[in-house]
């Protein structure tokens, strides 16, 4: 690609051809002010705080949107282009509630921090605000156009990335505003809960519903027996949204977290991990040998089952009937654990910890009490956790390390690598191919499975079976999967699908920012706590093992079939008439 | 039609049959009477006047000796309903069905026309008969209104015999694709929907832009209040749109193309659609077009009523199915425009321009108007103006000739203000520039802007004050919301204004709005947020004082404001 040189505040660049710039001037240190822009993801110019002026342009020119051109002279930093950009600036906050001492996002919110680096002091502009009522009628997400600055990144991500497209402009003008169409509920159409909006929007406009007071109460309960499971993806993102750098794994701390919070026992989702491994393996096994659908679908991931109800529900007999980590863990929780513990199970409060917006819609299920009680009570985000954990003074890198509570706390590496895209599918694969083989796995790191590409395939060998995958992240890669099954060209066995880029460790829960750098730092975390695991195969926890002599006989049997398989609802894509 | 001297040979036997309306007498009919169907007559009933006449005719027997015709629009719009009645060209204005039985008795039966149905001077009480002796028609240049008192818009034939497909002809059987964008290059015909970029340019970026296929856009999403230009043309004279956006897809490399018609303009789109329909019977649309192997065929899209998708990407987004939004330029149109292909997009107006240009030559065509300005520019004349309607001028005629020879001057001895030239986008003009010559760079340097041809006439009556909140309200109305200038910038602006209107301006808001005003210029997204500012510039560089009084003295110099007791 050809090479374009240009000059920015005096110094010359050479970038390559169709390059920004804004991207540009990142490559001389310049970071030009931006609010709408989210790299690859929104890139539209509608804010108009990055503008530059370019020599001979009629216009002031906003540099997220503007390719480079040879020759260009840009100048970032004139008098009249930082007068120009801080005026837009206080246009946006003259339309906004300042109510940020209460606000969900104070102190991580894009446009504080502008109006701190633009020295904002004074709004000259009062007039009409918008004032459109919060959007509360979903359990995963909550709207509030209020606060909106119409930057659009989750617009783009919802329909660029998740191609779910539940949410776009509305209205017009000053009248604009950001919702479902017609201005319906988030619980009225075709969202998926994913909260990928939530994790790119700048401001408080769009967050996750807020779960903790249900846990204070509970924990405040002396009636309660509080236990808590969380999620792989948690422990390697969690320590972000308390200050620590991204990819910092907070395991043991966290426990120890949770503990002084007040729940009576810390199991670990990763456990649930390992026994959906042994019951979906055993599944794709029986379908292999028994002649069931192919390609069986992974179905941990209530974004990605959202997404298949609305969008693809003919295709729902190839979702495995396993269900989800978090939902097997409340199903036993309730009855073998307190069994086993001697607690009334209508006792036992079950919290999840998750990266994860769609997991409050999914407890919600009314399915989803094969305990005879709603399995799983609240569904409270790391963001959530991390909120928590700051109420109470909890200065996590100060606490010492501790270890999960048995019997739901203990687990392997393969159970921890749910979290990253792949995950699913190299744990599965590490199972089969020594219960299907009888013999030992040399290598246990399926390398082509991992990392961020958005659809990645492999074929493994699995004694006179050569197994063929796929494993998607994102559900604009999932999309591409299903058409594929749709038009008979995916050949495949056995689909990992996960509904958020990066999977869990991307999931709308997740602290915020998130993008790929961050989650690829994650997910070298969740690989290097695999393998740190003394154990890496689900088959050989030995929690699980006792649990099927015990209490569940075998995978797929009668009380498994009870308390860890679902069923699905094909829901279409519009509302009902 | 397969070639070119089939054209010529149709061309000559309707010339032949409708050379009545050139003044010569000929044939069966005894007269040709024109009746003026543009929305504003038709508005007023001219379509029961049609009928009117033929009932009279045909109870004196006289169907087969006069033939009556509903044309295009014919501009005076204000002395509607008009006809024309040839060979003679006697005009009658203000007709009513009433009037038929008369004209038919005295006029189309005896030869003698209805003098008190005759146009009189203002302020004179002597008749002028004939069309072409009265100020308001001989002072214009037609070349886009070119056929609108002589045919039937719904007739193929009649477009045909006015020269009709001839540059068609001429372009694809015996020019090249290169040479079509050189000619219309040399004629310096600019874009004719307000910014003025050279059409050739564009042409030539688009033919040159690697990408397939590529698309032939026009433009009619007119939407400036108070104009009408490009609507009378696709209602008066669709064939012109047809013939030119094929020969620019000849020019192109391009084999489809789309017309964006507001849906508020339903005649438009009949006749259009009724017009592409013969086109293609005749085979000027089509495969294999004169035979050359040329194949190119439009579209119709109808807008639903944004203001914004008048502006060039956003009009392309909402052919694409989308939400009308602007997109950011680059890439323009001509790299990547509907569907991410290269494509030309012109407005209506520009559109009615090439056959003439292609057919005369660009030495022709650039003999009209300014040194930078080519050509002739339709204006939709309205406000306080004796002659509102629609004229075509060439560029450099200045504002004083359009307001006052053409348009008739002031109403009710009032004395004029100002003009207020491209709508919402546009500026005023003062009576102290009313020497202006019309064209890009003159009325830019008044802060005005040329636009698509709306221009609204103001007299003395008229608070300045008013007219920029009136504009601004139309644009805070209409801004897509997708930048924050326009949408949140705007509708402050507006505020401001409806507090200096309503008696609680404050010191300070003058200079506050021109603050705002040029960082709204400077900043918004598309063209509408760059140019809304534009009225309340253009009106406190003009009348400042009159801003001055509202706030200081709460004093509107017009009577037009109404002021409120404090509000704290």
């Amino acid at each position: 690609m050809a090479m374009i040189t240009l000059t920015i505040d005096k110094q010359k660049v050479a970038v390559k051809e169709g390059t920004t710039i804004l991207e540009a001037a990142k490559q001389l240190g310049i970071n030009i002010p931006t609010l709408c822009y989210l790299k690859e993801i929104n890139v539209i110019g509608a804010c108009r705080i990055c503008m530059v002026e370019v020599q001979g342009a009629r216009t002031f020119v906003a540099a997220c949107v503007a390719p480079v051109a040879e020759g260009m002279v840009v100048r970032t930093n004139t008098a009249a282009v930082v007068k120009a950009r801080k005026l837009v600036l206080e246009l946006i906050l003259s339309d906004h509630p300042m109510e940020c001492l209460t606000c969900v996002r104070n102190q991580n919110c894009e446009l504080q921090r502008l109006a701190e680096a633009f020295g904002l002091t004074e709004i000259r502009f009062q007039g009409a605000t918008t004032d459109y009522p919060v959007d509360d009628s979903s359990p995963a997400i909550v709207r509030d156009p209020r606060k909106c600055v119409l930057c659009r990144r989750c617009v783009s991500v919802c329909a660029e990335v998740q191609t779910v497209r539940a949410i776009t402009a509305q209205e017009r003008g000053f009248k604009t505003l950001i919702a479902p169409a017609f201005n319906q509920g988030l619980s009225e159409v075709a969202c998926v809960n994913c909260g990928q909006c939530a994790l790119v929007c700048p401001t408080g406009a769009i967050h996750e519903k807020d779960d903790i007071d249900k846990v204070w109460a509970a924990l405040a309960d002396p009636k309660k027996h509080v236990v808590v499971q969380t999620a792989p993806a948690v422990r390697v993102t969690v320590g972000e949204a308390l200050g620590m750098a991204p990819g910092s794994i907070v395991t043991g701390k966290m426990v120890a977290g949770l503990r002084h919070l007040g729940f009576d026992k810390v199991f670990d989702t990763d456990f649930t991990a390992d026994l959906t491994i042994l019951e979906e393996g055993n599944e794709l096994l029986q379908r292999v040998n028994g002649g069931g659908t192919l390609p069986m679908i992974t179905s941990c991931s209530p974004g990605w089952i959202k997404f298949i109800e609305h969008f693809y529900p003919d295709l729902l007999p190839h979702l495995s009937t396993c269900k989800s980590p978090q939902q097997m863990f409340g199903a036993l929780a309730k009855t073998y654990y307190a069994q086993k513990a001697g607690v009334d199970p209508a006792d036992v409060f079950c919290v999840s910890i998750m990266p994860c917006t769609a997991k409050k819609f999914e407890c919600e299920r009314p399915e989803m009490n094969s305990s005879g009680y709603q399995d799983v009570d609240v569904v409270l985000t790391s963001r959530e956790l991390a909120r928590m954990f700051k109420r109470v003074g909890i200065n996590l890198a100060a606490l010492p390390v501790e270890e999960y509570d048995a019997p739901l706390g203990i687990s392997t590496g393969a159970g921890e690598i749910f979290g990253a895209t792949g995950g699913v599918m190299e744990a599965a694969l590490r199972t089969v191919y020594e219960v299907v083989t009888g013999k030992t796995l040399d290598n246990l790191d399926f390398e082509m499975v991992r990392g961020l590409d958005g659809v990645k395939e492999a074929t493994v060998p699995v004694g006179d079976l050569n197994v063929k995958v796929a494993v998607a992240n994102g559900l604009g890669n999932a999309r591409k999967l299903m058409d594929a099954i749709k038009a008979g060209t995916a050949d495949y066995h056995f689909i990992e699908i996960m509904c958020c880029p990066g999977g869990c460790i991307g999931g709308g829960g997740s602290p915020i920012p998130t993008n790929t750098e961050i989650r690829n730092k994650r997910i070298a975390a969740t690989y290097v706590e695999d393998k740190n695991m003394p154990l890496r195969k689900s088959h050989e926890n030995p929690a699980v093992q006792a649990l099927y002599a015990e209490f569940l006989e075998k995978p797929l049997g009668h009380k498994s079939h009870e308390l860890l398989h679902t069923k699905y609802t094909p829901r279409g894509q519009y509302p009902e008439q | 039609m397969k070639s070119l001297a089939q054209l010529e040979q149709l061309k000559k036997e309707m010339r032949e049959v409708l050379k009545i309306r050139d003044g010569v007498a000929s044939g069966p009919w005894n007269y040709h009477v024109m009746v003026c169907g543009g929305a504003g007559c038709i508005s007023s009933n001219c379509r029961d006047i049609v009928t009117a006449l033929k009932a009279e005719l045909a109870a004196k027997g006289l169907e087969k000796e006069v033939k009556v015709v509903l044309t295009g629009c014919m501009g005076p719009c204000d002395m509607g309903p008009v006809m024309i009645v040839y060979p003679e060209g006697t005009f009658y204005r203000r007709v009513k069905p009433k009037d038929a039985a008369t004209i038919v008795e005295e006029h189309l039966a005896n030869g003698t026309p209805v003098r008190r149905l005759l146009y009189r001077a203002p302020g004179s009480t002597e008749p002028i008969p004939k069309y072409s002796d009265i100020d308001f028609f001989k002072k214009q240049h037609k070349v886009v209104l070119r056929n609108m008192l002589y045919i039937d818009p719904l007739l193929i034939e009649d477009y045909i015999s006015r020269d009709g497909y001839g540059a068609l002809g001429k372009a694809l059987t015996q020019m090249k694709p290169e040479e079509v964008i050189a000619t219309v290059k040399a004629a310096g015909l600019r874009g004719r929907g307000g910014a003025g970029f050279p059409s050739g340019m564009k042409w030539e970026f688009t033919a040159k832009a690697t990408g397939s296929p590529k698309y032939v856009v026009c433009n009619a999403d007119e939407g400036d209040p108070g104009a009408f230009m490009d609507r009378s043309v696709l209602e008066g004279d669709p064939h012109s749109i047809i013939e030119g956006m094929t020969i620019c897809g000849y020019a192109i490399g391009a084999e489809r193309g789309y017309v964006y018609i507001r849906a508020e303009y339903p005649l438009a789109i009949e006749r259009l659609e009724a017009a592409i329909a013969r086109a293609r019977e005749f085979g000027f649309l089509g495969q294999d077009i004169f035979g050359t192997g040329f194949n190119f065929d439009i579209e119709i899209r109808i807008g639903a009523g944004a203001f914004v998708c008048g502006e060039e990407t956003a009009l392309l987004t909402s052919i694409e199915g989308r939400r009308g939004e602007p997109r950011p330029r680059p890439p323009f149109p001509a790299n990547a425009g509907l569907f991410g292909k290269p494509t030309v997009i012109n407005n209506v107006e520009t559109w009615a321009n090439i056959a003439p240009i292609i057919l005369n030559g660009s030495e022709w065509f650039a003999s009209i108007g300014t040194e930078k300005s080519k050509g002739t520019k339709v204006f939709a004349l309205a406000g306080r103006v004796n002659n509102t309607g629609l004229v075509e001028v060439p560029m450099g005629t200045t504002v004083r000739e359009i307001v006052f020879d053409i348009g008739g001057g002031i109403p009710r001895k009032k004395a004029f203000k100002a003009v207020q030239t491209g709508g919402p986008s546009g500026g005023c003009i003062p009576a102290e520039h009313l020497d202006v010559p019309v064209d890009y760079d003159s009325l830019g340097q008044l802060g005005a802007i040329m636009g698509s041809g709306g221009m609204i006439v103001m007299d003395e009556d008229t608070c300045m004050v008013d007219i920029a909140k009136f504009f601004l309200d139309f644009v805070v109305d209409e801004s897509c919301g997708k930048c924050s200038p326009c949408r949140i910038g705007t509708k402050r602006a507006l505020e401001t204004l409806e507090r200096i209107a309503n008696g609680n301006g404050k010191e300070g808001d003058i200079e506050l709005l021109l603050e705002l005003c040029s960082t709204i210029k400077q900043t918004a997204l598309c063209g509408l947020g760059q140019t809304a500012p534009n009225p309340v510039l253009s009106t406190i560089r003009y009348f400042r004082h009159e801003y001055e009084d509202h706030i200081k003295e709460h004093k509107c110099q017009a009577s037009v404001c109404e002021f409120k007791a404090a509000e704290e």
